[in-house]
């Protein structure tokens, strides 16, 4: 558990690395944030930071929200999220948290919504196969079986069908940070990240499960 | 800066400046830099450009050759640093965008008249 950052994606494009190789990187902007909010164990409960991203003009918050930035002096921001921490006691209200916090070649988790692909049938949302097009079949993107017959008498819960899919928060893990611009806050992740150009992400350094110590 | 300025301008510091124009059904001369047990030199790889890709800093050419009676397709990301130099050296005149038709002749048929109206 680390201090991450919020920002947005703003596009893909690629660059080159020192053997010439072309990587495909993502950008985003990522900060600057403002700490708003220091939890402690005594006073909350637990211990965590919670960070602010994105200035916007003060009517587009409720006197609530803007009350609450105000303790930690925090100009008017739209997005509060909150990581928790073990240890918070080198962070304090109003400090910037900037694109510096990563290094080149670190490991981060990137979480954001993902592209809505809204009703989406067998084919796309649970990869089934399509039935014959042509041959006299009537069978074209049908689910098939969805179970037996009399007994059960019922479908099993869980059973794949059409749905909403898509729109829904995703993490991709360990995506590697290729560039770091600390004078524009930019990030350069290798890789694709959840959502369309101008997605909220939430970036982390890597939780690397069975490797601590 | 928009996003799209952002992205341009993070490419932009790639782009090479001293690239000769391309036109498809020239001949060009593209240096190849490779690597040998630590040691990096640069191969020349010339024939005839059958496809161009324009995608900014993706921009791609399609170069064959004849080599050793086998027909030999290489695309090129004419931007990377892999590619050292690229020399035009001749200007061929084609009334095609993609000249894949090249792939199925032989021999004499596979010439590519010159034009002189563009600069070298």
């Amino acid at each position: 558990m680390s201090l991450g950052i919020l920002g947005t994606k703003l596009g893909m494009t690629q660059v080159f690395d020192d053997t010439g190789k072309a990587i495909p990187v993502t950008v985003v902007q990522a900060g600057p944030c403002t700490i708003t909010q220091v939890k402690t164990k005594e006073t909350d409960g637990y211990s965590s930071v919670q960070i602010g991203y994105d200035e916007v003009a003060p009517k587009k918050l409720t006197k609530g929200e803007l009350g609450h930035l105000a303790k930690s002096g925090a100009s008017p921001l739209r997005h509060l999220r909150e990581y928790r921490l073990e240890d918070v006691s080198s962070f304090e209200l109003g400090q910037a948290v900037t694109a510096d916090i990563f290094d080149e070649g670190q490991l981060v988790d990137v979480a954001g919504t993902s592209i809505g692909r809204g009703f989406a049938g067998f084919q796309k949302r649970h990869n089934f196969s399509r039935g014959p097009m042509s041959h006299g079949s009537k069978n074209h993107r049908a689910p098939g079986s969805i179970g037996a017959g009399t007994t059960p008498g019922r479908v099993y819960p869980g059973k794949r069908m059409a749905g909403h899919m898509g729109a829904v928060r995703k993490t991709i893990r360990k995506l590697q940070v290729v560039r770091v611009d600390g004078d524009r806050n930019l990030l350069l992740i290798k890789g694709a990240v959840p959502g369309k150009s101008g997605n909220l992400l939430s970036i982390v350094p890597a939780n690397l499960v069975g490797r601590k110590g | 800066m928009n996003a799209q300025a952002i992205i341009r301008s993070i490419e932009e510091e790639q782009y090479k400046s001293d690239l000769p124009t391309i036109y498809v059904g020239d001949t060009v001369r593209v240096g190849v830099v490779i690597q040998e047990g630590g040691k990096e030199r640069v191969q020349p790889y010339e024939g005839t450009v059958i496809a161009m890709r324009n995608g900014g800093i993706n921009e791609t050419i399609t170069v064959r050759r004849i080599f050793q009676g086998v027909g030999v397709e290489r695309v090129f990301l004419i931007h990377s640093p892999r590619v050292a130099n690229i020399k035009i050296m001749r200007r061929g005149k084609v009334r095609r965008a993609k000249l894949y038709y090249l792939r199925d002749r032989v021999g004499k048929a596979t010439r590519i008249k010159e034009r002189f109206d563009r600069s070298k």
